[in-house]
């Protein structure tokens, strides 16, 4: 259909369709010009980072090039790393990142909530979680693998101590500010303390509690990683310190690429499971 | 029972001090003296920021009186009653739960068994006229609306005392009437007691069978009236009456000082 069939009847519902038909027309590009110019950035960075390396304006042994990387994930998914297959070496990392994360999430979620709703914990714990909080918690993973030996058990200690915090600090904030009237109007329809934490505080809690799970589980993999860094037997971050060990640039970059997609996946799932708990909040384009 | 006879709530000489977050002392009522009989509908007015709310706390026992005494039933109050309802001045509704569920909350919270419970908050609901409305969520719905829920939620209790904490301040002219209207109806059929808190002098008189006048704050009974317009009333009708205008005159002139006092203290603040 042309513009001027469609313009053609001068009737008002006709030109209220146009008008909404061109304003669809109109998103429907600057959809296509953001992806477009996404696609084009890309391109242009890896393009000139390929061009660079290769013309040697870069040092290629230290920043590898884009086709290298790419050689190097093919080997890996094809033939395998040095330490085995691929797909184990993930699903190790993986597997300590979730399990880190779900002890530290529980952990920091149960500790937040008591301590939001008992002011007697609070005041006499508070300083010592301060302490803790400022202690570069990063610096905890070669003790944790000195305890805990190579096995996944350092790793999954490191990513909850880093899981912890972030998620502890969120609840306790959400619990602490659970609207007076929510609280008031429960005890006054009968609820105990009990139902009150339950079916009051910790729901209001969740959203906060819920933007503290999407930063955490990044932390969780980077727990995970730099335990496997400084001493294991399987994994990405070993995979890391095994490229890194062997000078190998474009190793160390592939390792990053697997980990940043892995990473996007999790949000992902996250974002999704966050949407069906929060059915009952307005949507952005309700206000 | 010999208590019941007496009076369904009465403050004896009750006070309610605050600390202030800046440690100072805030005395939000004092020396307060208030009988409601039972089944009574007692409209307490007063300047803005007198003090009104607090009054409503102590007799749900949301707060304990620094002095004095509260009595609901003839018993002193201790803690949260399982006789009172309390409707909230801002949306006190739980977002996260459906409209159904909201009513059905009371109950559940009350050992009330699921069914039954589902049951009881249905009826209200359709008494409220939201029947069709029971798996919407709060934010889905308009500001009457959710107001309503608030009153089924708490009707659904039987509740034999009603503590009602400016429940329409927040509503546009035509629905705060249409909501007085659906109020005095529920109410009527209940033979609940009710303490209704408001800075509108004209809702007061249309709902009330007693109006008690508070000073500026710290609050303390001033004077009471009673109301002597025939029941049912319809808010929209009873206020254009000869009657409606004389009573409203009357309270006026004792009212009128308070808020005149109240808005000097604002502006020697603000100076």
């Amino acid at each position: 259909m042309s513009p001027e069939v469609l313009g053609a009847p001068a009737v008002d519902t006709a030109k209220v369709s146009g008008r909404a038909h061109s304003r669809a027309r109109a998103a429907r590009r600057r959809k296509l010009v953001v992806g477009a110019a996404r696609v084009l950035l890309l391109v242009v960075v890896l393009g000139l980072w390929e061009a660079l390396s290769r013309a040697e304006v870069i040092d290629p042994f230290n920043f590898s090039m884009p086709s290298k990387i790419w050689e190097q994930i093919q080997t890996w998914v094809l033939h395998g790393t040095a330490l085995g297959p691929l797909g184990e070496q993930i699903w190790y990392t993986l597997h300590e990142a979730l399990l880190g994360w779900v002890i530290g999430v529980v952990a920091g979620v149960v500790f937040g909530i008591a301590l939001g709703r008992i002011t007697l914990l609070a005041d006499v714990l508070g300083p010592y979680i301060k302490v803790l909080n400022s202690i570069p918690r990063i610096v905890l993973a070669p003790i944790f693998v000195i305890w805990f030996g190579l096995g996944p058990a350092s790793k999954v200690a490191s990513a909850v101590v880093l899981v912890f915090f972030p998620v502890f600090f969120n609840a306790f904030q959400g619990a602490r500010e659970v609207d007076r009237n929510l609280v008031a109007n429960a005890r006054i329809l009968g609820a105990s303390d009990r139902r009150v934490t339950l079916q009051v505080v910790i729901p209001s809690a969740t959203s906060w509690i819920f933007t503290s799970l999407h930063v955490s589980f990044g932390f969780a993999l980077i727990g995970a990683i730099v335990g496997e860094y400084i001493g294991a037997t399987k994994g990405v971050g070993l995979l890391v310190a095994q490229s890194q060990g062997t000078f190998n640039a474009a190793g160390v970059y592939a390792a990053m690429v697997i980990l940043a997609v892995v990473a996007l996946l999790a949000e992902g799932l996250l974002t999704f499971g966050e949407r069906r708990i929060f059915r009952w909040k307005p949507s952005e384009s309700d206000r | 029972m010999s208590t019941d006879t007496g009076p369904a709530i009465e403050l004896r000489g009750a006070s309610k001090i605050f600390k202030t977050p800046s440690g100072g002392l805030h005395t939000a009522v004092r020396e307060l003296d208030l009988t409601v009989g039972r089944g009574e509908f007692v409209a307490v007015v007063g300047p803005t920021g007198c003090g009104k709310s607090t009054t409503l706390t102590l007799v749900s026992g949301l707060e304990e009186p620094t002095e004095g005494e509260v009595l609901v039933a003839g018993e002193p109050v201790a803690g949260v009653g399982d006789k009172v309802g309390f409707v909230f001045q801002q949306d006190a509704t739980f977002p996260w739960r459906t409209v159904l569920s909201n009513v059905m909350a009371g109950p559940r919270f009350r050992g009330v068994p699921k069914a039954e419970a589902k049951k009881r908050a249905r009826e209200w609901l359709a008494r409220v006229g939201l029947a069709a409305f029971e798996d919407r969520y709060p934010h889905q719905l308009s500001g009457g609306q959710r107001k309503r829920v608030a009153l089924a939620a708490t009707f659904v209790n039987d509740p034999e005392i009603l503590l009602m904490d400016e429940p329409f301040s927040a509503l546009d002219v035509q629905t705060r009437a249409l909501m007085s209207d659906e109020l005095l109806e529920l109410w009527e059929g209940t033979g609940a007691s009710v303490v209704f808190v408001t800075h509108d002098l004209e809702e007061s008189i249309a709902l009330a069978d007693k109006v008690v006048v508070m000073t500026a704050g710290p609050a303390t009974v001033k004077q009471v009236f009673d109301i002597d317009l025939p029941r049912p009333r319809k808010v929209e009708s009873v206020r254009l009456e000869p009657r409606f205008i004389e009573i409203y005159r009357e309270i006026w002139e004792s009212l009128g000082e308070e808020v005149r006092i109240t808005r000097e203290r604002g502006a020697a603040h603000v100076a």
